[in-house]
């Protein structure tokens, strides 16, 4: 009952010294709007790599060339590809509960029609393509196995390239060329639009990967073998069996390959940002904590330069219980004023950061709510010390103080 | 009818210092409803720390008090805290208001602290009755500092009045004002008094003492006498006298 009072007492008290409170308030609204402004970003720089691995499809594992072991990176990622077309027939053929398997090439060509040409990527793969990468045609037909087989002169594209190639649309049954060889249209992909990256998905051609390996690149070993598991749960076991039987045809050899699910790929993609962000947030927080700590100072002159005031209150009845509350209400409505003051701040900063660089952030309400609590939870750990020196007072003296 | 304030033996020893200060040496009083009391007694004679023992502000070494027919002598911080707030009003040598808090606030300040609970209506009311008792209404909304010391320590006596206390108790109420203000917060005292209400006071000077009912004497922590005004002053009389001095003054010297 008495505590409807006690914060109104604590505002009058607030409201009289209204810039010492915006400076004492000002440690937290950094410490706060630091710490939003810090998280957001390192969020959104994790979750733009995410947007990136999810993007590869569902339940996706992809196995890489070179081997990574406690030694480290072995032979570049990448580089000097020791993956063969027989290793993903193999895993095809033999691995159960996997629903689709392409062999993946990539190379960037000029290609040609109309008269116009337009340099774009030129990607090997297997008709499980676009069901890997939940990416459907959205005109015409995907390439068949027969067209794998047959080493087919066929082409699905993107709609950044039909765009660029046939301005008057009709591009189904059209030829390409690509480095000189004709390639007919067969299908063409739903439109995907930019990644976080800021990278046009449709800029792209898809052609089997036999055709590219023999007539595009002209090389033995493909990039990439693109796995699609049939479910989460089978994720794990599908990629130990790809493991084993790819050592199994290495005969002994050392691994020269890795095979990583999507998971692990974001994980090893975001560790990084999430570094950066716990240490962005650690630095943001120490100074949050600074801010806390000016608060008690302020409120340490505070109550001893209120002192007769408190003797006052003391005097016409007050208990120590309250004026215990009041200190620690005015320490408390400080601290969250400026926590909600800062993630405003904070919140604006980002989205200034993301304005200017592009960079994309990403607010999330628990890291607001937790600003809030935190910056409330300040108030009262440094606030409770001085508010305990003011309750304990002695009225008699307290009114003598000069 | 029974006493207001009923002290029995009351001794006050200070042992904070390093040889205790017996300030207050076996006082018997008994003070009744309506009356008016001055205490006086020269400078360290225990005054200001029998006030504060009255007040409750502070507790007796030994002895017994009885405020209301409540032993007060064996009651804890707390306890003590709600006396104060129910059943005195204290009014200070140096007004002891709220800085930058308006006249109506500092009145407001002890239904802060009330048991029973009041709305900001009935207590922003209450506040501005117990102004207007001191002839301040309309001064509610000014701050400490925009007020002279004589309306200060009127806003103080409002204060005081806010919770309709049994007894008012001042320590030198007139103690930082000139003789004209005093005549004026005495005044204010009287009028109180004819409706009723219980008042002791502290002061150095005769002439103050002269407005009161009955004077008491402390020295060295003892009552020495204890008698009533055989020449009461009145506050009216007195002010109508000042001004009429005052206005002959600048007769004389214009
Ligand atoms: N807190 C204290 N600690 C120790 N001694 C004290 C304390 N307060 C008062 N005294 C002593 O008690 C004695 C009485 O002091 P008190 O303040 O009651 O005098 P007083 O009659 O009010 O004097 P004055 O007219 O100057 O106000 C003095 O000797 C004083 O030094
Ligand atoms: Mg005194």
């Amino acid at each position: 009952m008495r505590v409807f009072n006690t914060i109104k007492v604590a505002l009058r008290a607030l409201r009289r010294n209204t810039m010492r409170s915006i400076l004492t308030a000002l440690g937290i609204i950094i410490g706060v709007a630091a710490v939003i402004a810090m998280v957001s970003i390192g969020n959104g720089a994790k979750a733009q790599v995410e947007a990136q691995v999810a993007s590869l499809g569902e339940n996706v594992i992809t196995v890489f060339p070179g081997s990574f072991n406690a030694g480290g990176m072995r032979s570049g990622w990448g580089s000097a590809s020791t993956l063969t077309v027989d290793d993903a027939d193999g895993i095809k053929r033999e691995i159960p509960n996997v629903v689709g398997v392409t062999a993946e090439m990539r190379d960037r060509a000029q290609v040609l029609a109309n008269g116009l040409n337009w340099n774009t990527q030129i990607m090997g793969e297997s008709p499980d393509y676009p069901s890997i990468r939940s990416w459907p045609i959205g005109d015409g037909a995907m390439f068949t196995d027969q067209d794998v087989r047959s080493v087919a002169k066929v082409a699905i594209i993107g709609k950044t390239v039909a765009d660029q190639l046939f301005p008057d649309g009709n591009v189904i049954g059209q030829t390409i060329r690509i480095r000189n060889i004709p390639f007919k249209i067969v299908g063409m992909l739903a439109a995907k639009g930019f990644n976080l990256f800021g990278q046009d998905q449709d800029d792209t051609v898809v052609i089997p990967y036999t055709s590219h390996m023999k007539r595009v690149a002209r090389r033995p070993n493909i990039n990439s073998i693109l796995v699609q598991a049939a479910s989460a749960e089978a994720i794990d076991k599908v990629q130990q069996d790809i493991t084993d039987l790819l050592m199994q045809r290495r005969k002994g050899r050392e691994q020269d390959f890795t095979v990583r699910n999507q998971v692990e790929l974001a994980q090893a993609a975001t560790a990084t940002s999430q570094t950066m962000t716990l240490l962005l947030g650690a630095i943001a927080g120490v100074s949050l904590i600074v801010g806390g700590i000016g608060i008690m100072n302020i409120m340490l002159v505070s109550v001893t330069e209120r002192t007769r005031e408190i003797g006052i209150r003391l005097a016409v009845g007050a208990h120590g219980r309250d004026v215990l509350l009041q200190f620690l209400i005015e320490a408390v409505i400080l601290s969250s004023l400026g926590g909600i003051i800062g993630i405003v701040l904070g919140v604006g900063a980002s989205e200034l950061v993301s304005m200017k660089t592009g960079w994309p952030i990403l607010v999330s309400p628990a890291s607001v709510i937790v600003a809030v609590v935190f910056s409330a939870a300040v108030g009262m750990f440094f606030g409770f010390y001085p508010a305990r020196k003011a309750a304990q007072l002695d009225p008699i003296e307290a009114l003598r103080y000069e | 009818m029974a006493a207001v304030v009923k002290i029995e033996e009351i001794h006050k020893i200070y042992d904070s210092g390093e040889i205790p200060v017996h300030a207050v040496r076996g006082v018997s009083i008994e003070i009744h409803r309506g009356e008016f009391v001055a205490l006086m007694g020269a400078s360290g004679s225990g005054k200001s720390t029998l006030m504060n023992l009255l007040g409750c502000l502070d507790r007796p070494t030994r002895g017994r008090y009885l405020l209301d027919g409540i032993d007060v002598s064996q009651l804890d911080r707390n306890e003590l805290a709600d006396i104060r707030n129910q059943k005195i009003g204290f009014v200070f040598q140096g007004f002891n208001l709220l800085a930058r808090t308006t006249a109506l606030e500092n009145t407001e300040l002890p239904m802060m602290y009330g048991q029973q609970r009041h709305s900001a209506r009935d207590m922003r009311q209450r506040a501005l009755h117990s102004l207007e008792i001191v002839g301040l209404s309309d001064r509610a909304d000014h701050f400490p500092n925009q007020l002279s010391g004589g309306q200060q320590q009127r806003v103080a006596i409002a204060r005081a009045l806010a919770n309709d206390p049994e007894i008012l108790l001042a320590d030198e109420p007139t103690g930082n004002l000139d003789s004209k203000t005093s005549v004026e917060v005495m005044g204010v005292f009287q009028k109180l008094n004819e409706q009723g209400i219980t008042i002791v006071m502290v002061t150095h000077e005769l002439d103050i003492a002269r407005y009161c009912k009955r004077n008491l004497i402390l020295r060295d922590g003892r009552l020495v006498r204890d008698e009533l005004v055989p020449d009461r002053l009145n506050a009216d009389v007195e002010m109508k006298k000042l001004k009429d001095a005052e206005a002959a003054a600048k007769l004389t010297s214009g």
